[in-house]
């Protein structure tokens, strides 16, 4: 029973989130209904028992993505009011595509479950001993080991990607060289005068 | 009981969703990064969900693989947005033609 009730919380949730997220007017109200709508897709996956992968979705999605999509929207300064219009131009069409991609998701759904479709076999079998995290890291770091890296290459080169595209270099910027510091002697900056009372110093 | 229907319908509603952000914000090129990013957690329902019900822990892997994506997509999507501003001065994505050359 609590289970059908956290069911329909989530979903409930993670739908109307969703809708706030693509129809609100404020970027940064935008970003937050997204967040909501991260935290009930990882209770969603709670429930199935991946517990690995809400967690993954908690810290990846809302703690970087998220956080990411946030900074950019209010670092820049953007007339949102402005990119809404057409708005409204755009929803009817826009409401159109969306039914008629949705009857015929449902009605894929709905064929698909009238004859269930059978695995031969499973390429990796749940094992009831082991707890989801163990029996995710142990399949990730034997049988997938080379997505595991290419994973990390994608991200790698995301990262470098990123750095390229925005960073700048600024003309008239004058940075600090050490060697030229370190190669300055007291002879060539200091100077001691005699200096006569009553006149100014000559410099 | 919820079974695997109730999970795919909720996956299929996050995803038209995505697909109907896309369409009314177009000239947002923020709502339409936020709304790819919906289509990609739908999908990610849609892969632990068969995961979970099918008993087969490769939906799951599978999953975090398209989180890697996603991460990587919405940093380097971020980045251009920034320096499309840096030189336009907006980010409407109507004239993004004039971007060539």
């Amino acid at each position: 029973m609590i289970h059908v009730f956290a069911f329909y919380l989530f979903a409930t949730l993670v739908v109307c989130s969703g809708a706030l997220t693509i129809l609100s007017r404020n970027p940064v109200h935008s970003v937050l209904w997204l967040i909501l709508a991260f935290f009930n897709a990882a209770g969603l996956m709670v429930l199935l028992g991946a517990e690995f992968i809400a967690m993954l979705l908690v810290i990846v999605y809302v703690g970087a993505v998220a956080v990411l999509f946030l900074f950019v929207v209010m670092m820049l300064d953007i007339d949102f009011a402005e990119l809404r219009a057409g708005f409204v131009d755009y929803l009817p069409f826009g409401m159109l595509i969306a039914l008629v991609l949705l009857a015929e998701i449902v009605l894929g759904i709905g064929i698909w479950s009238a004859g269930p479709i059978e695995l031969a076999q499973r390429a990796a079998p749940v094992n009831p001993e082991m707890s989801n995290i163990q029996a995710i890291g142990t399949l990730l770091y034997t049988r997938y080991i080379f997505l595991f890296e290419a994973a990390g290459i994608v991200l790698l080169v995301a990262m470098i990607g990123a750095i390229v595209l925005t960073h700048r270099a600024r003309g008239g910027v004058r940075g600090q060289v050490i060697a030229k510091q370190n190669r300055r002697r007291p002879q060539d900056a200091v100077r001691n005068v005699n200096q006569p009372v009553g006149q100014g110093v000559e410099l | 009981m919820i079974g695997l229907q109730h999970y795919l319908v909720v996956s299929a509603i996050l995803f038209v969703m995505g697909v109907l952000g896309i369409f009314i914000n177009r000239k947002n090129v923020i709502i339409i990064l936020m709304a790819i990013e919906l289509i990609l957690l739908s999908v990610n329902i849609n892969f632990v969900a068969f995961s979970a019900f099918l008993g087969d822990l490769v939906g799951q892997v599978f999953s975090m693989f398209v989180l890697t994506v996603a991460a990587g997509e919405a940093a380097i999507g971020l980045a251009i947005l920034v320096i499309y501003f840096r030189g336009r001065g907006t980010i409407a994505v109507d004239d993004v033609n004039r971007m060539k050359g």
